[in-house]
């Protein structure tokens, strides 16, 4: 440990604003990428999901219609 | 070789890269958080402080990292675009497109970080320095790369377009490679080198290469991540693609 108390570690030495201000935009950045990443997915899962219900509900109605147009 | 090219076109082809990217990508975000975790932890509290530094030193194990992807991801945009060119093969494109938006968040933080470790050290946050200046460049680099893909009503010039760039801003990378021995005016020279023994003892310098190599994971798994989401969105209209949103909806 380079520090003699928790007080001294957020201190650092006189520089905490330096060394914390880096740490924290870095630290920032990197977690909103990841749930910018997870929520981007989530996002597009849904689009494709909602689709897929949309294409197998029209399949059906023109099964039932005895359309020819339903999906190859 | 042909082993090889079986393998390029397996890779080309969004189909396999989804398959082997999902199994993939919990290594290497696994890998990312231990890493970046562990060497913040030895970083920030065990390290040693600078002789000459004190604690500002620290900034280093977050600054050294985004720099070295910041320059890593644009080379790796370049050989993407290439690969695009050349062969033609989309999901280069798509990781090409999914990386620009993370290198120039990467050479943002070198900079600020850099910036703000500059007032305790240099007196100032800013100099034309050839270092600070050749990655200010590159910024700009990231965002006409990002700007000139969507400049284009057609998705495919877009592609073209942003390939040339990045490949022809990659000249600007051993620049700033050699900028710290051919003008030595402000920034320090390189931390890291292949070839001789680190300036730092191994207490400060084994904590940094911990972080480099969580952010190169890190790197990897994001833009694994991201590509596969690329895949979903311009492939949608494809039998494969229709049948994971079947399975999970």
């Amino acid at each position: 440990m380079a520090f003699d108390s928790f007080q001294d570690f957020l201190a650092m030495g006189g520089h905490a604003p330096y060394v914390w201000a880096s740490w924290g935009v870095t630290g920032a950045l990197l977690i909103g990428i990841v749930l910018h990443a997870r929520a981007e997915r989530r996002r597009l899962l849904r689009m494709l999901q909602r689709r897929h219900r949309r294409q197998a509900a029209t399949n059906q109605t023109s099964h039932r219609t005895g359309g020819e147009r339903h999906e190859a | 070789m042909g082993k090889i090219w079986s393998f390029i076109h397996k890779l080309g082809s969004p189909k396999w890269f989804y398959g082997i990217s999902a199994r993939l990508m919990p290594w290497f975000w696994t890998a990312a958080v231990v890493l970046i975790l562990a060497g913040s932890v030895w970083g920030l509290a065990f390290a040693p402080q600078d002789y000459q530094q004190g604690n500002s030193f620290r900034i280093i194990y977050v600054h050294v990292p985004a720099a070295f992807l910041a320059q890593s991801i644009f080379v790796s945009m370049a050989v993407a675009g290439l690969i695009f060119m050349v062969w033609k093969i989309k999901v280069a494109d798509m990781a090409a497109a999914m990386m620009a938006p993370l290198g120039a968040a990467m050479t943002f933080i070198a900079l600020f970080s850099g910036a703000v470790w500059g007032v305790p050290t240099w007196g100032t946050w800013w100099m034309w320095d050839a270092r600070l200046t050749s990655m200010l460049i590159l910024l700009f680099l990231y965002l006409g790369v990002i700007a000139l893909r969507g400049a284009f009503s057609s998705r495919d010039s877009g592609s073209r377009a942003a390939s040339v760039l990045a490949m022809v801003g990659v000249i600007n990378i051993p620049i700033i490679k050699y900028s710290v021995d051919w003008w030595y005016t402000l920034h320090q020279p390189a931390t890291f080198s292949v070839t001789s023994r680190p300036a730092m003892p191994m207490e400060m310098w084994a904590p940094l290469l911990i972080m480099v190599l969580g952010f190169y994971c890190f790197f990897i798994a994001v833009t694994l991540m991201r590509t596969r989401s690329e895949i979903l969105r311009r492939e949608s209209n494809k039998r494969w693609v229709r049948d994971i949103a079947g399975e999970q909806g």
